[in-house]
C-alpha cells in the first residue's frame, strides 16, 4: 500500500468510518459546493462611502500612507509626487494592468518606467489591486502578468493603485469577486492579502516596518 | 532537535538563574498579552468567531480523509504534486529528493514550525544541502546553533546585545565599526544579508497556515515577507504541512484567519497573507516553475478518535504559552521539546510518547489561562490531565508522589480513621508550630519549605471543633 | 404548622464542605462560613463523613480513587438543598468535574449530575443564589484581593466578593496588577516543581506589596497559605485572611502564618 494509503485508511481507522459512508460524502461536497459564509464582523457593514472612509482609516493605522484622487489621469503625478517627497529616483517597475494604461503617465515626462517582473534592483514598484477589504484595511492583488507578484515584495516602496469601487466590506464580499472572475474552486497562482509594509518583531518584541518585504506601502484610491 | 522533554525541571531551574533569559522573558508577558486583549475588544465579535473556528475544524476532523482527497485533487489539477509521508523520515526523505532533482546547493525557508519537528535542517545539511532560514527571529537562531524558543516568535529569548553579538560574530564581510546599538539596524542589515540568498536560492521550503480543499490552496501568514520571497523566487517551491491545516472553503480560511492574528501579535491581520494554487502558469511572469505538497501524518491520524482529538484543532497561534506563568517563568527552551508551552505539553506526549514527556503535562498549575484565550477553545488542562492518567496507569507517576497520593487517599476514604489520625496529628503540628504560627522548615516539607514558610494549623480540625460546639448546644439546651 | 415549622421550611438547608485545608488548617474559616450562611437565612449542616474532594488524586491521574472519593462525598451531601465549600477550586471539583466522573455509569450518571448542579463556592452563593448584598460586617483594612484560578475560569467569580467587600465599612479596595494571575500554589505543583512554583508566587508577592495594601484576602486557603508562606518568609507585616474571615467580622484570631497583633 501506498503512504497515501496507509494515511487516510489510518484516518478512518481512528474515525471509525464505516464502510458506506455516503453520509459523510454529503456533509463534504455540500460544505465545499455552499461554502457557508459564517460570521461576518458588523464593523465593515456599511453604506459605501462608510467603507472607503473605514478602509483609508485602517489602511493607515496599519502603516499605509494614503491619497485619494478623482480620476486615473491624476494617478501618475501622484506618483511622481511620492519619489519626490520620498527621495527616491523618477523610477518605478510596474505590470501590464490595462487600467493603469491610462493613468496620466504622459505627463511625467521624466519618469522611467520598467514594465514585468521586479528583478530587485526596483526602489518602487506600481501595483493595481483587484480589490481592498475595509474591515481590516487589507489590499488583494492577483498575479499575473498585469501585476506581478515580485513587484508586492521586493521593491523598498509598493505603490498599489485601488478603485474606490473596488473596496469592499469583508474578504468573503473578495471571494465572491474571485468566484466570479475565476470560477468556483478555482484561483490565481497566488493571491495576496496586504496589510501595510512589511514588518518584524522578533528583536526584543520592537515592532519595526520594512523587514523583507517592502518599508513602505502608499495606496492611491480612486473614486 | 534533541528530545530533552523529561530533564524539563532541571532545563527549568537552569531557565530560572538564567539573568539575559529571564529579561528577555519580560518581553512575552509585557508584549503579547495586551495587544491580544486589545485586539480582542475591538471585534465584539471575538467569542463568536472562536466558537465557529472551533466548529469548522471540528468538522474537518471528522471528515479528515475525504477532504485531504479532495484537496489533493485540486493541487493536481492546477499542476502541482502532493507527496504523502508517515513518518518525519518519509517527509526529510521526500523533501530531499525534490532538493536534489532540482540541482539545489542552497534553500531558502519561510518559518516552519513543522520543518523543525521533522528536523529538516540537519538532514539537508548532512547532504551537502545549505538550508537558509529567512525569518528573522529563525535567521538568528540559526546563526546561533539554537532551535526556536516560541512557536511564532523564535528568538524571543534574546536580547538585542546577544543579537548583534551574532551578528557581528557572522557578517564578517561588513564594516567592523558600524551601529548595531539598536534594534532597527539590526533589521536593517539582516534585510541586506538575506536579500541576495533568496536570489541565489534554487529551492523555498514554507510551511502552510491553512491548506484550502475547495481550491488545492496553500496559506502563510507572515508579516515580513520573507515567506513571499522565498516562494516566489525559487525554481521550486515545497510546501510541508501536516494533514490537520486543511480547512474546507475560502470563507472556513477567514473565519479563522480573524482569529489567527488577532490571538498570536493582536493584529487585525498579518501584514501577508498569501493564497498559493499551484506552480507558475503561462501567463505568470514570475512564480516557481515546480511547486510540491508534503502532507505529514507523523502520529495525526493516531491522535483523532482519542480523546487527544481537540489538540489537532492547534493553529499554531502561540496565544497559550504567551499567557502561561510557566512559561513566563522558564521560557520555551526548557520544554526541550519542538513545542513548549501549553500546546507543547498536550502534543509533545502523542508524538513522542509519554514516557520520554511526562514531565510536561506535568508541569501545570491548571491555572486555565491557556484554554481561556485558545482561539479554537482547545481543553488544554484537561488534555495534559489525561496523559497524567496514562501516566499513573502505566506506574509512570514518580514514586514519591504515587505513594503520598495513595496514603492520603487511603486516609480520605475512610473518614472515621482520617478524623481519628487528624485530631491528634493538627494539635501536635500546631503545638510545634510555636508562636510565630508558621515552620521556616519542617521535615518531609521540603519542597514547600525551601522557598517560603508553612502556615501552622489552628489546632483541632474543623470537623473536631464543630462537633464539640454542637455538643454544647445541646447540653446548653440551644 | 408551628411557626418554628414554617420558617424551618423556608430556610435553605445547606451541607458545608469544609474542604480539607480548612478542616486540617483553618477552622476559622469554617466557622467564618457557617456565620455567613447563617446570617443569609440558611441551616448549616456539617456532615461527618467528610474528607476531601478528590483533586489531588484527580490531578495525580488517578481517576479511581477520584471516583470513591467522590461518590462518598455525594453520598454524605446529595440529601441538602445546596453544597457549599470555601474553596472555588474544591467547588469547581464538585460542581464542573464530578459529572465527568460517572459518564456512562447508569447508576451514577444522573445522580452525580443533580448532585453537582446544588454545589457552590461560598462567596458567589450568597451573591448570586441568597441575594446577600452587605454582610454587615466592619474593618479598617487596605484590602487587595487575589482571584484563585479555579474560582476565576471554572466558575466566573471576579466581581462577587469585591461587591461584598465594597460595603464591608472602613474596607479600601486596592486592586493589584495581575490580581487573575496564577499565585503558583497548583496543589502538588508547588511541591513537584518548587523552584518553579517560587519564581510565580514571587511576581505575585511583589505585585501584593506594590498594590500598598495591608491585607490579602482570596477565596482559597492553598492560595492564601503559599501567599503567606512567601510573604512571610520575605519579612512581609501584610496580613493575610481568607475572605470568609473579614465579611463575617471574624478577624479576632492570628492571621495565616502570623502571630496576630
Amino acid at each position: 500500500m501506498s503512504a497515501r494509503e496507509n494515511v487516510l485508511s489510518k484516518i478512518r481507522a481512528s474515525m471509525r468510518v464505516p464502510s458506506s459512508d455516503d453520509k459523510r460524502r454529503e456533509a463534504v461536497a455540500a460544505r465545499l459546493e455552499n461554502s457557508p459564509a459564517g460570521i461576518i464582523p458588523g464593523r465593515a457593514q456599511l453604506p459605501k462611502a462608510g467603507q472607503v472612509d473605514l478602509f483609508c482609516s485602517m489602511a493607515e493605522q496599519f502603516g499605509a500612507t494614503l491619497a485619494r484622487v478623482s480620476d486615473y489621469k491624476a494617478v501618475a503625478a501622484e506618483v511622481t509626487t511620492y519619489l519626490r517627497s520620498h527621495n527616491l529616483p523618477a523610477e518605478i517597475r510596474m505590470g501590464a494592468d490595462k487600467r493603469l494604461k491610462k493613468a496620466g503617465w504622459e505627463t511625467e515626462k521624466n519618469l522611467e518606467i520598467r514594465h514585468g517582473a521586479s528583478d530587485g534592483g526596483d526602489l518602487a514598484g506600481v501595483s493595481h489591486a483587484m480589490a481592498g477589504i475595509a474591515e481590516t484595511g487589507t489590499l488583494a492583488l492577483a498575479s499575473g502578468q498585469d501585476n506581478p507578484t515580485t513587484i508586492n515584495f521586493l521593491p523598498e516602496h509598493h505603490i498599489v493603485v485601488l478603485k474606490a469601487g473596488d473596496i469592499k466590506g469583508d474578504m468573503e464580499s473578495v471571494w465572491a469577486m474571485l468566484r466570479k472572475a475565476q470560477g468556483k474552486g478555482e484561483m490565481p497562482r497566488a493571491f495576496n492579502l496586504i496589510t501595510g509594509p512589511s514588518r518584524s518583531g522578533d528583536i526584543e518584541q520592537t515592532i519595526l516596518l520594512g523587514a523583507h518585504g517592502p518599508r513602505a506601502l502608499h495606496v492611491i484610491v480612486v473614486d | 532537535m534533541e528530545l530533552t522533554a523529561n530533564k524539563f525541571k532541571a532545563n527549568a531551574s537552569k531557565a530560572l538563574v538564567d539573568a539575559q533569559l529571564q529579561k528577555a522573558l519580560g518581553n512575552v508577558e509585557k508584549g503579547f498579552i495586551g495587544k491580544r486583549q486589545k485586539a480582542a475588544d475591538a471585534l465584539p465579535e471575538f467569542d463568536a468567531l472562536r466558537d465557529n473556528a472551533r466548529d469548522i475544524k471540528n468538522h474537518v476532523l471528522e471528515h479528515l480523509d475525504l477532504y485531504l482527497e479532495e484537496y489533493e485533487r485540486k493541487v493536481t489539477a492546477a499542476g502541482g504534486h502532493v507527496h504523502w509521508a508517515e513518518t518525519a523520515e518519509d517527509a526529510r526523505r521526500i523533501v530531499l529528493e525534490i532538493c536534489k532533482k532540482a540541482n539545489a546547493r542552497t534553500v531558502t525557508k519561510g518559518k516552519s514550525m513543522i520543518t523543525e519537528e521533522i528536523a529538516l535542517n540537519d538532514h539537508l545539511e548532512a547532504n551537502g544541502i545549505e538550508p537558509v532560514e529567512t525569518d528573522l527571529g529563525e535567521y538568528i537562531i540559526q546563526l546561533r546553533g539554537e532551535h526556536p524558543s516560541h512557536i511564532i516568535a523564535p528568538a524571543v529569548h534574546l536580547n538585542k546585545e546577544q543579537v548583534e553579538g551574532d551578528f557581528r560574530r557572522v557578517h564578517t564581510h561588513l564594516p567592523e565599526g558600524r551601529d548595531l546599538s539598536e534594534p532597527v539596524s539590526l533589521l536593517s542589515e539582516a534585510r541586506e544579508v538575506l536579500r541576495q540568498r533568496y536570489f541565489a536560492a534554487d529551492v523555498g521550503i514554507t510551511g502552510a497556515n491553512f491548506l484550502i480543499a475547495e481550491t488545492g490552496t496553500s496559506v502563510i501568514v507572515t508579516n515580513e515577507g520573507n515567506g513571499d520571497l522565498t516562494q516566489t523566487l525559487g525554481k521550486v517551491h515545497v510546501v510541508v504541512a501536516s494533514i490537520e491545516k486543511i480547512v474546507p472553503t475560502l470563507e472556513d480560511t477567514s473565519q479563522i484567519l480573524r482569529v489567527l492574528a488577532r490571538s498570536a501579535t493582536g493584529q487585525d491581520m498579518s501584514v501577508y497573507t498569501t493564497f498559493s494554487t499551484g506552480p507558475k502558469r503561462e501567463e505568470d511572469p514570475d512564480g516557481p516553475d515546480e511547486y510540491h505538497v508534503v502532507l505529514l501524518d507523523n502520529g495525526r491520524s493516531a491522535m483523532l478518535g482519542t480523546e487527544y482529538q481537540d489538540m489537532l484543532r492547534c493553529i499554531r497561534c502561540g496565544a497559550c504559552m504567551n499567557h502561561c506563568p510557566v512559561y513566563h517563568a522558564v521560557g520555551g527552551h526548557a520544554y526541550g521539546s519542538v513545542y513548549p508551552g501549553p500546546m507543547g505539553a498536550v502534543l509533545t506526549p502523542s508524538l513522542n510518547g509519554i514516557d520520554e514527556t511526562g514531565q510536561l503535562p506535568n508541569a501545570s498549575t491548571f491555572c486555565g489561562r491557556c484554554e481561556a484565550v485558545c482561539p479554537m477553545r482547545i481543553p488544554l488542562p484537561k488534555m495534559m490531565r489525561h496523559w497524567r492518567e496514562r501516566e499513573f496507569e502505566r506506574n509512570l507517576t514518580p514514586a514519591v508522589a504515587r505513594y503520598g497520593l495513595k496514603a492520603w487517599a487511603f486516609f480520605a476514604k475512610r473518614p472515621k480513621l482520617y478524623r481519628f489520625g487528624a485530631s491528634f496529628a493538627m494539635p501536635l503540628l500546631s503545638l510545634f508550630g510555636g508562636t510565630s504560627r508558621r515552620f521556616h522548615s519542617l521535615p518531609f516539607a521540603g519542597g514547600w519549605t525551601r522557598h517560603r514558610d508553612l502556615p501552622a494549623p489552628e489546632g483541632r480540625t474543623f470537623l473536631q471543633a464543630w462537633a464539640q460546639r454542637e455538643a454544647q448546644k445541646q447540653e446548653t439546651g440551644q | 404548622m408551628t411557626s418554628s415549622g414554617t420558617k424551618a421550611a423556608q430556610q435553605p438547608r445547606v451541607g458545608l464542605f469544609a474542604t480539607c485545608l480548612v478542616d486540617l488548617f483553618r477552622p476559622s474559616v469554617g466557622f467564618a462560613s457557617v456565620k455567613l450562611l447563617q446570617d443569609a437565612g440558611c441551616e448549616v449542616h456539617v456532615p461527618v463523613a467528610q474528607t476531601c474532594c478528590g483533586q489531588p488524586a484527580y490531578n495525580t491521574g488517578d481517576r479511581a480513587d477520584t471516583r470513591e472519593i467522590a461518590e462518598q462525598v455525594i453520598e454524605a451531601f446529595e440529601e441538602f438543598d445546596f453544597i457549599v465549600a470555601p474553596s472555588g477550586s474544591c467547588a469547581s471539583m464538585l460542581r464542573k468535574h464530578y459529572p465527568g466522573l460517572f459518564e456512562g455509569d447508569a447508576a451514577w450518571e444522573d445522580r452525580a449530575k443533580a448532585f453537582s448542579a446544588k454545589c457552590h463556592e461560598l462567596i458567589s452563593f450568597l451573591t448570586d443564589v441568597m441575594m446577600v448584598r452587605d454582610t454587615g460586617a466592619a474593618l479598617e483594612a487596605r484590602i487587595t484581593y487575589h482571584d484563585s484560578c479555579s474560582g476565576l475560569r471554572e466558575l466566573g467569580i471576579k466581581e462577587q466578593p469585591r461587591k461584598l467587600l465594597g460595603n464591608v465599612s472602613g474596607v479600601e479596595v486596592r486592586e493589584m496588577t495581575d490580581s487573575d494571575v496564577c499565585c503558583g500554589f497548583g496543589g502538588t505543583f508547588c511541591v513537584k516543581y518548587s523552584d518553579i512554583s517560587n519564581a510565580i508566587v514571587t511576581k505575585k508577592v511583589g505585585n501584593i506589596d506594590t498594590s500598598g495594601a495591608d491585607m490579602l484576602l482570596a477565596g482559597d486557603l492553598g492560595c492564601l497559605m503559599n501567599m503567606a508562606g512567601k510573604l512571610k518568609r520575605q519579612g512581609s507585616d501584610v496580613e493575610v485572611r481568607h475572605v470568609a474571615e473579614v465579611l463575617a467580622g471574624m478577624t479576632s484570631q492570628p492571621p495565616i502564618a502570623g502571630s496576630g497583633k
